[in-house]
């Protein structure tokens, strides 16, 4: 049985899989009604109230699997009926106030916000508080909790507000499609479209590669997912379901890699544009600081280019970690490169919609990248490729700076700094999600060994060095 | 006269990069820079043959030490 990190993501998966199965066989039209009573079949309720929410519920995955309304391009959307309408009023004291004495928590509060009934126990004056949680973290009977939605707390930028009849809405203009609120809420009520069904086609209007050839350009975060089989396994899986072959998106990073250091000893200063999310953050949040961005398509972008112009009616599936990736092949940089998106998650549906079993495959070889390009995967390791990249050319006299921010949090801080002209750096490394890529919201699972399973397969590669990963590119 | 070399993981395995390096070296060497159109491809569908190079098609099966041979045998004679 497939592996996820939450039953939020199973569900997802058992309705993308039987999206998919319809699919492959040319069915979905007339069955495509019949899926929620297919994933909930029966009169018992697992999940919600009673069997017809859940399918109403599902009615809406199916929607979303298959791409949803196509006139809205913003990948991640909220299931309104899917939304629990979490408890959203911020600090509050519970039940577990004790009324003590010390009353710790009004010497904590600056505002004047908190107030104590005759039996002692304390109330916040919400017109008052401004949400600081200083009262809370004084508390010794741990009695203040803050009441924040998963969804706005995952929502680092602030993204996401509560309408009028107490449903999650997301401002599409300040979203940057990270995924963080998807694989936050535990009700599955944000969800990423997928574009499934065009990877079908494509493969399926190939006729076994042989109308034009259909390639899966996988992310290095790969090395970290499909744990209980061999990656070789994995890339016979991807031949099995009909891709002509498997080729790594670290080359990609490579190529970046090597023209990204040039560029910085060029200019001085340089914000890196591998990450969807973090380039969309810039230009939305800090749109004077758009001028820094690195001018290099991020690693999928500049390899899927390399091989449209040596195989111009080639159809090329990015399969990764990222929800933002699904945002980024809609950019009028990269649409003529890459023909669709996909995450590990949805690439676990679409095996088992097969029923390619991975186990009892033969391994096949994945090897195209060099240490450098794979270590893309995890935070820290573009900035590692760009000193590489400026040994390698012997740009040693620039002296490099890089300031690697892991997580958008950290990003927003450096951006910050760095419109005030009090960033100590000349190179920011932005990635949106913790950890980098590997913790991506596409991700099968997230576990305290994924970076070491990167390093791992980056010391696996064959080439050593990014000169000699391009070199083969000629 | 376009030569094509599979630069797919198979064959990067054999020594992709080494007979696309020579082979750029070799082409330069000898001034057909302009009659052959050196061009990567990830792969030609026939791994356990690699290295895979195509001349105008014409699928050959190449190795680092035997590049030198090809080149003379397939591409010089005929650019």
């Amino acid at each position: 049985m497939a592996k996820f990190d939450t039953k939020v993501q199973l569900l997802k998966y058992k309705v993308l899989k039987e999206v998919a199965r319809l699919a492959w066989k040319d069915q979905l039209l007339d069955h495509v009604m019949d899926i929620p009573k297919t994933i909930v079949p029966g009169k018992t309720p697992t999940m919600r109230c009673c069997v017809y929410k859940e399918r109403a519920i599902l009615a809406e995955r199916v929607k979303l699997a298959m791409g949803g309304n196509a006139e809205e391009p913003h990948v991640i959307q909220v299931i309104d009926i899917a939304c629990d309408d979490c408890p959203a009023s911020g600090y509050e004291v519970t039940d577990s106030c004790r009324g003590c004495l010390a009353h710790r928590c009004e010497q904590a509060c600056r505002r004047g916000a908190i107030s104590f009934d005759h039996n002692h126990t304390a109330h916040i004056d919400k017109s008052k508080c401004v949400e600081c949680g200083q009262c809370a973290k004084v508390c010794p009977y741990s009695a203040i909790a803050n009441r924040k939605r998963p969804c706005q707390n995952a929502c680092k930028i602030k993204a996401i507000s509560i309408t009028e009849d107490n449903a999650a809405s997301i401002d599409h203009e300040k979203c940057i499609s990270c995924g963080a609120c998807v694989y936050q809420c535990p009700f599955g009520a944000i969800t990423d479209k997928s574009y499934i069904l065009n990877v079908i086609d494509f493969i399926k209007r190939s006729e076994g590669n042989t109308k034009y050839r259909t390639y899966a350009l996988v992310a290095p975060s790969i090395s970290s997912q499909f744990s209980e089989v061999k990656l070789g396994q994995v890339i016979s899986g991807l031949k099995a379901l009909g891709f002509h072959t498997v080729v790594e998106a670290a080359l990609g990073a490579d190529m970046v890699a090597n023209l990204e250091c040039q560029e910085l000893a060029e200019k001085g200063f340089l914000t890196s544009s591998c990450c969807p999310a973090f380039v969309r953050y810039i230009k939305t949040a800090f749109p004077s600081l758009t001028e820094h961005i690195s001018h290099n398509l991020s690693p999928m972008g500049a390899l899927a280019k390399y091989m449209k112009e040596h195989d111009p009616t080639a159809k090329i599936v990015f399969i990764g970690p990222c929800t933002a990736k699904k945002m980024e092949v809609q950019l009028d940089t990269v649409r003529p490169y890459v023909n669709a998106a996909m995450t590990f998650e949805e690439l676990q549906a679409l095996f088992d919609s097969r029923d390619i079993d991975l186990a009892s495959l033969e391994e096949d070889v994945l090897d195209n990248a060099s240490y450098f390009g794979r270590i893309f995967a995890r935070s820290g390791g573009l900035s590692d490729a760009v000193a590489e990249g400026l040994k390698e050319h012997n740009l040693t006299d620039f002296e490099y700076t890089p300031c690697v921010c892991n997580g958008i949090e950290e990003c927003r801080a450096a951006l910050l700094k760095l419109s005030h002209n009090a960033l100590k750096a000349n190179f920011i490394e932005g990635m949106a999600c913790i950890d980098g890529c590997i913790g991506g919201a596409g991700c099968l699972t997230h576990g305290e060994k994924n970076k070491a399973e990167v390093d791992k397969y980056g010391r696996q590669a064959l080439e050593k060095t990014i000169s000699d990963a391009v070199s083969i590119l000629g | 006269m376009k030569v094509t070399v599979c630069i797919g993981s198979s064959c990067h395995l054999k020594g992709s990069r080494p007979v696309v390096e020579q082979l750029q070296a070799l082409v330069a060497q000898n001034q057909l820079s302009d009659k052959v159109d050196l061009g990567g491809t990830f792969c030609l569908g026939h791994c356990q043959q690699g290295v895979c190079v195509t001349v105008d098609g014409e699928l050959y099966s190449v190795s680092p030490e035997t590049v030198t041979d090809f080149f003379n045998a397939h591409i010089l004679n005929k650019a």
